[in-house]
């Protein structure tokens, strides 16, 4: 117990002095998942949203693949962009300039770009389904094209696909295995706030892990109360 | 779009940008990648700015298992190793990933296990001898179980014990040191920890005592080597011959002498380079 009470009054003090390694990792944190998931629901929303909207051939297995990847342990996904970027991988020989290096943000990025995608382009799907459809069809009499339908369902669909994005920030945010794999944990470079909570619960140094968790457990708090919030103007 | 959408939409871009800055690609890297015990033990934080002063070249520290690291090593994703498994290390040297291995260091593993000691193994200075009786007694032993080098020496002992240890008192935990630290005292199993690791842990209120130490088996040496850059042309190979030069100088040997576990003020590794041992004859 005092273990933990040290813990908690050790983190809160390099947190509010600004201690820089403790930002360093909360700002780089904040870069990675950020650039993650805008780049997800880049992908995710539009997808989510052919899926929820038009019927094609093959677009069953495709939602299977969806809700799959859904249920996709992240350290699989880390596994698979390991496989893909090392030097003896997949891409990684190529050695091309836009294909990311292991050890890099931008690997830790693809890697949750994987984990949140099927998440973003699931959860905007069933949201999108779930509008009434006679709304749709006030649109197309009002001779929408079939991206300004896509553009009213999903407006009005966009609690839903609040709830995609906040699915996606919450498993990558708090995701440790994948990042580990291919980010490393290089201080300076690749380390976020899970790998540092591992590392420092590693050395011993619970203080500074328990500090760390407070940060973690801040950060979902916030994203999450920013989403409730967000719903209920929506409303 | 709402505009708050597109304010978020703003706040991300931003951010991917801010990514891109992070990591400048102009100095070449040198990937390390090492143990856990050289990394969490603290002795890089403590070495590498010296070299990173006098080369100009920033050191990425990958902190995993030997056997990872050799891995690393081998699909060329690291560009110099530091790791403590000599015969996996021959081996790969063998095969050709490996090139200009050098000794570093070296420090030992112990044998730590729960006070009680129903195995009776303490004071025993044969590694072996204590393993057989463990495994006799069917004592809970817990393994790192990861492939990393202390698994690797661990396996040895058993092999040089003559047991293949299985049943429901050796537990296989597939963690690190630390971990499976924690792990023994919390069932009070016996486990094979190197002494920097487990140093650490005492300053932090450790309960479970060494046990066996001080047989030549337990010792735990640590050799540095660049990976072949005839097999991975895309490696640092200048940056790894510059790092393994001065990891081995004499001036870096005597810092990593000078060393010292911050709590308990114990030497942690003993410096072993050719360099040093042609001063130190």
């Amino acid at each position: 117990m005092a273990t933990v009470l040290a813990g908690l009054q050790e983190g809160l003090r390099l947190l509010l002095s600004g201690d820089p390694y403790l930002w360093d990792i909360i700002l780089r944190t904040g870069q990675v998942t950020g650039a993650a998931l805008v780049v997800g629901s880049l992908l995710g929303i539009p997808l989510g949203a052919l899926l929820g909207l038009t019927r094609f051939p093959g677009r069953r297995l495709v939602q299977t693949l969806i809700y799959t990847g859904m249920g996709l342990p992240p350290v699989l996904a880390g596994l698979a962009i390991y496989l893909l970027l090392s030097r003896n991988g997949i891409l990684g020989p190529l050695d091309l300039p836009w294909i990311p290096k292991l050890f890099t943000p931008e690997a830790m990025v693809l890697a949750q770009v994987l984990i949140a995608t099927p998440l973003i382009a699931g959860f905007t799907m069933a949201a999108v389904a779930g509008v009434d459809p006679d709304l749709r069809r006030q649109v197309e009499a009002l001779g929408a094209t079939r991206l300004q339908v896509a553009w009213a369902v999903l407006r009005e669909a966009r609690l839903g696909v609040l709830v995609s994005l906040v699915a996606g920030l919450g498993s990558i945010l708090s995701e440790v295995g994948a990042v580990m794999l291919v980010g490393g944990n290089i201080e300076g470079s690749t380390r976020v706030l899970t790998t540092a909570i591992l590392l420092e619960t590693r050395r011993g140094n619970f203080d500074l892990a328990i500090g760390l968790g407070v940060v973690l457990l801040g950060l979902s708090f916030l994203v999450n109360l920013g989403a409730t919030q967000l719903q209920g103007k929506g409303r | 779009m709402t505009r708050r959408g597109t304010l978020l939409l703003a706040i991300g871009l931003v951010m991917l940008a801010g990514c891109g800055e992070a990591t400048p690609t102009a100095p070449p890297r040198l990937i390390l990648a090492t143990t856990t015990s050289t990394y969490d033990s603290g002795l890089l934080d403590y070495l590498l700015p010296a070299f990173e002063e006098e080369t100009g070249i920033q050191v990425e520290v990958v902190a995993v298992g030997t056997g990872q690291a050799l891995e690393l090593g081998r699909n060329g994703d690291a560009d110099v190793l530091l790791v403590h498994a000599p015969d996996q290390e021959e081996a790969f040297v063998g095969m050709g990933y490996g090139v200009d291995r050098e000794p570093v260091m070296y420090n030992d593993f112990v044998i730590v296990g729960p006070e009680e000691d129903p195995a009776g193994v303490a004071g025993l200075t044969n590694a072996a001898v204590a393993f057989a009786q463990i495994a006799a007694a069917e004592a809970p032993f817990v393994s790192r179980g990861d492939n990393s080098g202390t698994h690797m020496k661990e396996r040895r002992i058993w092999l040089e014990a003559g047991i293949g240890p299985e049943g429901d008192w050796y537990i296989s935990a597939g963690q690190g040191m630390g971990a499976v630290l924690t792990m023994a005292e919390e069932l009070g199993a016996y486990t094979l920890t190197d002494r920097g690791t487990y140093l650490s842990r005492l300053a932090e209120g450790y309960s479970l005592p060494i046990l066996v130490e001080g047989d030549p088996l337990l010792f735990n040496p640590y050799h540095v080597m660049a990976v072949n850059p005839e097999v991975h042309p895309n490696v640092n190979y200048e940056g790894a011959k510059r790092f393994i030069e001065w990891l081995t100088s004499l001036e870096t040997q005597e810092r990593i002498g000078a060393f010292t576990h911050a709590a308990t003020g114990q030497p942690l590794f003993h410096p072993d380079s050719e360099a040093w041992r042609a001063a130190h004859p």
